[in-house]
Order: structure tokens, then C-alpha cells, then sequence
């Protein structure tokens, strides 16, 4: 942030449009007939593009130092490896809601 | 959660998007309205400001009631957040937390957007409150980030 009126004013309507188009395209995207795995990439670089987006031209981030960029960048960086981190734990074991069935009543012994 | 649950509900079929969509859209605006009123502040017009302040706090108090309707309809439909009738019993859990804490994040916001109205309204310099509005701004651009991460692993993957 700079302490003066000195920044650079983006077209933000533009940006607007870009952001407004990519939410469109995300919801054209999880009705698409494509392999789940595509749809899962598609929609996480849509939402990184939005990000990097208001980030960069509503946050101003294009016009700060180099420094204030990576200061910005370096928490997703270790965020993502805390996710690769965690990640073999969920796999460990199969996660599901236990639906239990009322157990089956043993004959009565005579 | 989601990837690990063999159960997990398939989340746009459950929670409908279109409300939400429009949430979003409706913070975008706000996003461009809050930059507006830095801009117009930076050319030394207070009163316009003043008026893009508040409607941004406008688009941020539409946001959250809307959250709260979307919240009590889903609520009567059987999501709670500890168990739902369509599968794993953290989808609810992990709903209601995240975009619970970030409706608190936007009313925040709400609360804050106001009373920089109230800053601006007394400083005549327009300089003297550039700082502070350009905070603000930081401020309000990150709800809007996040809910655009929200947006997709909430409620599209």
C-alpha cells in the first residue's frame, strides 16, 4: 500500500466484465460432460484466475514492489503443502457416514 | 474431506447455485464500488466517496441476508452441521463453518464500511482519510477473494 494518491487506477469495469464472464464460465463448466478430474481443474484455475484478479487490480498487488507480491504469495505456498501434508491421513481409511442397521436378532436358543 | 469421503454429496445438487451465483455477483459489484470510492476519494471528491462507501456496505448487507435465507432454507431441508440426509455428516460441519465464518467476515465488513463513512464525513481533507479508505478497500477485496474460493470448493467441485 502505497501512503500516497500516487496509484495507478486499472480499468476496473473491465476487470468487472472478466470476473463476471469467468463466474459464468464456472457455471457452464460443472454441466459440461467432462471426466470429473478435468471439471475439478477447470473450476481451481477459474478460481485462481478470479483471485489473482482482485488480488492484483482491485488490491492494487500489480502495482506494489516485487516484495509485498511474494510476502502476499508466500502463505498459499506453505497452505499447499499443508494440504500434500494431511492429504495421506484422508486416505488412510475409507470416510463414510456409518449407517448402522439394527442388529439382526439371534435365534433364542431353546 | 472431500476427496477422502466416499459418501460426500454432490454440493450444487444439494445447496442450488443460482442464489449463490448471484451472491457473487453481488459481491463482485461491491468490490468495483469499493474501488470507486477510493478513486473518487484520490480525486478529492469526498461526496462521492462517500456514496460508493455505502454502497458497498449496501452489496455487503444484501449478502449476508441472503446467506440467512439461504441458511434457514437449507436448514428446514435437514442440513445440519452435525449429519444431512444425503451423506457424509461433515459436508454440514464443513459448511456452516466455513461460509459461517465468512458471513462474520463480511458483517465485519458491514460494521467497518460504515464507520470509515463516518471517518471521511469528518476529515475535510480528502487526503487525510486516503490511508485509511485504501485499508478498507484491502479489507473488502479479501471478502470477496475468499468467497471466490468458498464459491468453488463449497458449492461447484
Amino acid at each position: 500500500m502505497a501512503a500516497t494518491t500516487a496509484h495507478k487506477h486499472p480499468n476496473y469495469m473491465a476487470i468487472f466484465w472478466y470476473l463476471a464472464a469467468l463466474t459464468v464460465t464456472e457455471l457452464a463448466v460443472i454441466f459440461m460432460p467432462l471426466p470429473k478430474l478435468t471439471i475439478g481443474v477447470l473450476l481451481v484455475a477459474l478460481a485462481l484466475g478470479k483471485a489473482a484478479m482482485v488480488a492484483m487490480y482491485f488490491m492494487h498487488l500489480r502495482f506494489e514492489t516485487r516484495t509485498l507480491g511474494l510476502i502476499a504469495v508466500t502463505p498459499l505456498v506453505i497452505a499447499t503443502l499443508l494440504v500434500f501434508v494431511v492429504l495421506p491421513d484422508g486416505f488412510a481409511v475409507d470416510h463414510q457416514t456409518a449407517v448402522k442397521k439394527p442388529a439382526a436378532h439371534a435365534p433364542a436358543k431353546h | 474431506m472431500r476427496a477422502t469421503s466416499l459418501d460426500w454429496p454432490i454440493p450444487f445438487n444439494v445447496l442450488g447455485i443460482n442464489l449463490t451465483a448471484f451472491m457473487t455477483f453481488l459481491l463482485i459489484c461491491s468490490s468495483v464500488t469499493m474501488v470507486k470510492a477510493l478513486e473518487w476519494l484520490g480525486k478529492g471528491d469526498r461526496i462521492r466517496c462517500r456514496w460508493f462507501l455505502f454502497f458497498t456496505a449496501l452489496g455487503g448487507a444484501i449478502f449476508v441476508s441472503l446467506q440467512a435465507y439461504e441458511w434457514s432454507k437449507l436448514i428446514r431441508e435437514g442440513l445440519h452441521i452435525n449429519g444431512n440426509p444425503w451423506g457424509a455428516s461433515l459436508f454440514g460441519t464443513s459448511f456452516f463453518i466455513v461460509t459461517g465464518f465468512h458471513g462474520l467476515h463480511v458483517t465485519g465488513g458491514v460494521i467497518y464500511l460504515l464507520s470509515i463513512i463516518r471517518y471521511v464525513t469528518n476529515r475535510l481533507d480528502p487526503a487525510a482519510s486516503y490511508n485509511a479508505v485504501e485499508i478498507t478497500g484491502l479489507y473488502w477485496h479479501f471478502v470477496d477473494l475468499v468467497w471466490i474460493m468458498v464459491f468453488t470448493f463449497m458449492y461447484l467441485l
